[in-house]
C-alpha cells in the first residue's frame, strides 16, 4: 500500500525512436533461434563482446526539431549530445533507448526502487521521474561513466569482490547512489548512516549485507588513494 | 505517459501567464509527485510549466528573524542548511525522515507542500475516490485503511492522511506560504493552506487558479527552545508515518514556558494541536503534563476499521517526543 507495493503504472508509451543500432540490440535481435544455431566460435565472439568495454556512444547531433519536439543539449559521461525530444520523454528512456546507455535500469518507473539512479550535475536522482527536456544543459553521469577506461571504479571493484548482488538488476543504481554518498561529507561513515542514505535502492535479492560491506570497503580504498 | 505541452518559464510572471494559458496546466518543480501521478494517469495535465529556472532556490534570514525559503530549495538543501539544523532542528529531522536520498535531492519545498495523498484508491485510477473523481465515493472508508489513512480531520467523503513530514514541522514552527498569481502576491498562513476534505476532498489547498508558491517563510525561532521530530512507521527508513510528532518546547526551571506541537500520519492535513500546547504552558515538564497534552492532541479522533491503533500511537508520539526533549 505504500512505497514498495506493486506499481500500478500502465505501460509507458514510447513517444520517440531509438535510432542508432547497438551491440545490445544486435545481440537481442539474434534471438533464441539465432543463439541455438550458433556455432562454438560464434559463442566465443559473443562472450568476448560482452566482456569488452562498452563502446563509446557516438555524439548525437540532431537537426532542426520537428513540430512538437524541443532541442536539448545533454552532456552524458563527458560526451555532448544535441537531441530532439518530445515533452513527455523521460530522461531514463532517452538515455536507454536513444543513446543506448542501458546500464541505467528501469525498475518500478515511479521513484520507488532506485534502479534508475544517476547523477545530474553531481547529484543522485531518480531518472524515471525526470523529464529529459527539463535537463537541457545538464551534465549527466550514468554507471557507464563510473569507470576510468578499463580501470573499475573502487565501488565497482568492491562490489565484484564482495559479491554485492545476485541478479544484478539493481546494481547500477546501488553504485550510483553509493558514489554520491561517499562524496557527501554530510553523511557519516557509520553503517547506520550508510543504510539510511542508501535506503532508496531496493535489492529484491536481498544482497544488502554484501552491498554495505562493499561500500564501506570502497570508502577505505578511496580515502587511501586520495 | 500521456502527451502534454511543455514550457520553461524564466520569471514568475511568465510562469503564471503560461499556466493560465493551459486548460489543465501543472507547474513542474522536482517532479517527484507530478511525473509519478501523470504516469498513473491520476494527474492529467495538458501543459507542464517548468519553474526550475526561476531562481527560487535560496534560503534567507529576514531582518525580523524569520527565515524565507525559496520554493525550489530541495529537501536535501533545506535539511542540511546550517541555520535550519541549528534553529529549526525539528524541520531538518522531519525532512531527513521522509522519502529517500534521491527523492529528497529532487523534491522541493513548494512541491512537498503540494504533494498528493498516498491513498491507494486515489492512486489506482479506478476505485471510488472523491479526490480524483468528485462524487464517486470513498473506497478507503470501507476498504484497506491501516497505514495511510487519518483519524483526525476526516469526513464521510475522504479519510486520506496528509503524507508530508516537512509540513508537520512547518505547522509546529508556524509559517507563511508566499504566493504569486494573476492578481499579484499574497500570503497564506501555513495552517490555513491545507484544507480539510469536508464535502469537497478534491479541493486540497487554498491556492487560487494559476497561483504559484514562491516561498515559505518560517516564523522566528523560539528562544531557548529545543525541538525534534519523532516518526513512527512500519520500518526504520523510507516509509510514511503511521504517527509522528513535531515538538518545540522551552523549559525554565522545570516549568514549560512555551510549547508547539503538530502531528503527522494521523490527520488529513498537517495537524497543529493548539489545545495540547496551551495545556502545557506553566506546567511542570513531566509525564502527567505530557499525557494530558497527548489526550488533547488526539481529542476528536475517529478510528476506521484498521487504523484505531493510530490514536494511542499518536499520543505516544507526543509523550515520548516531549519526554526526550525535556530530559
Amino acid at each position: 500500500m505504500d512505497h514498495q507495493d506493486e506499481p500500478t503504472g500502465r505501460g509507458g508509451v514510447e513517444t520517440f525512436d531509438a535510432r542508432s543500432p547497438s551491440r545490445r540490440r544486435f545481440l537481442k535481435s539474434m534471438g533464441v533461434s539465432g543463439l541455438a544455431a550458433a556455432t562454438a566460435p560464434a559463442w566465443t565472439q559473443i562472450a568476448q563482446a560482452s566482456q569488452a568495454s562498452p563502446e563509446p556512444v557516438e555524439p548525437q547531433q540532431d537537426g532542426a526539431p520537428a513540430e512538437g519536439e524541443q532541442q536539448i543539449t545533454l552532456t552524458v559521461n563527458g560526451q555532448q549530445h544535441v537531441l530532439n525530444v518530445v515533452p513527455n520523454a523521460v530522461l531514463l528512456d532517452v538515455l536507454r533507448l536513444r543513446l543506448g546507455l542501458t546500464g541505467t535500469k528501469k525498475g518500478c518507473d515511479h521513484g520507488q526502487c532506485g534502479a534508475c539512479t544517476l547523477h545530474v550535475n553531481g547529484v543522485a536522482v531518480n531518472a524515471c521521474l525526470s523529464l529529459a527536456v527539463s535537463h537541457d544543459g545538464d551534465e549527466i553521469t550514468t554507471v557507464e561513466g563510473l569507470a576510468s577506461g578499463d580501470a573499475l571504479h573502487p565501488l565497482q571493484q568492491a562490489f565484484w569482490e564482495h559479491d554485492a548482488y545476485q541478479c544484478g538488476y539493481c546494481t547500477s543504481g546501488q553504485l550510483m547512489s553509493a558514489a554520491a554518498v561517499l562524496n557527501n561529507p554530510d553523511i557519516d561513515s557509520s553503517d547506520a548512516a550508510l543504510r539510511e542514505a542508501l535506503s532508496g535502492n531496493i535489492c529484491r535479492c536481498g544482497a544488502y549485507k554484501n552491498i554495505l560491506a562493499a561500500v564501506q570497503d570502497a570508502r577505505g580504498r578511496m580515502e587511501g588513494s586520495s | 505517459m500521456r502527451a502534454f505541452d511543455y514550457s520553461r518559464a524564466d520569471s514568475a510572471e511568465r510562469a503564471i501567464a503560461s499556466h493560465r494559458d493551459g486548460a489543465q496546466a501543472s507547474y513542474l518543480a522536482g517532479g517527484t509527485t507530478l511525473l509519478d501521478l501523470v504516469k498513473l494517469d491520476v494527474m492529467q495535465p495538458s501543459r507542464v510549466v517548468d519553474i526550475n529556472r526561476l531562481g527560487l532556490d535560496r534560503i534567507e534570514t529576514l531582518d525580523d528573524g524569520r527565515v524565507r525559503i525559496g520554493a525550489l530549495v530541495t529537501n536535501t538543501a533545506l535539511a542540511s542548511d546550517e541555520r535550519i539544523k541549528r534553529d529549526y532542528a525539528v524541520l531538518s529531522e522531519a525532512l531527513m525522515s521522509g522519502a529517500t536520498t534521491q527523492l529528497r535531492n529532487k523534491a522541493t519545498t513548494a512541491g512537498n507542500v503540494m504533494q498528493r495523498v498516498r491513498c491507494p484508491y486515489f492512486r489506482d485510477g479506478v476505485s471510488a475516490c472523491n479526490k480524483r473523481e468528485p462524487g464517486s465515493g470513498c473506497a478507503a472508508i470501507g476498504g484497506f485503511n491501516r497505514s495511510v489513512h487519518a483519524v483526525l480531520g476526516t469526513s464521510e467523503h475522504c479519510i486520506a492522511m496528509h503524507p508530508s513530514d516537512m509540513c508537520v514541522a512547518m505547522a509546529a514552527i508556524g509559517a507563511t506560504v508566499n504566493v504569486e498569481g494573476p492578481n499579484g502576491s499574497r500570503d497564506i498562513d501555513f495552517l490555513d493552506f491545507h484544507l480539510l476534505p469536508g464535502d469537497d476532498p478534491a479541493r486540497e489547498h487554498a491556492l487560487e487558479a494559476d497561483e504559484l508558491i514562491t516561498h515559505v517563510t518560517l516564523d522566528a525561532p523560539i528562544g531557548g527552545s529545543r525541538s525534534g521530530y519523532l516518526k513512527l512507521r512500519d520500518r526504520a527508513s523510507y516509509q510514511f508515518a503511521l504517527a509522528s510528532s513535531a515538538v518545540i518546547v522551552a523549559v525554565e526551571g522545570g516549568t514549560i514556558r512555551d510549547a508547539r506541537i503538530a502531528l503527522g500520519g494521523v490527520g488529513t492535513k498537517p495537524w497543529r494541536a493548539r489545545e495540547a500546547e496551551q495545556s502545557l504552558i506553566g506546567q511542570p515538564a513531566g509525564e502527567r503534563s505530557f499525557q494530558r497534552a497527548a489526550e488533547l492532541a488526539l481529542q476528536g479522533a475517529v478510528p476506521y476499521r484498521q487504523n484505531a491503533y493510530k490514536i494511542p500511537l499518536g499520543k505516544q508520539a507526543v509523550v515520548r517526543n516531549l519526554t526526550t526533549l525535556t530530559a
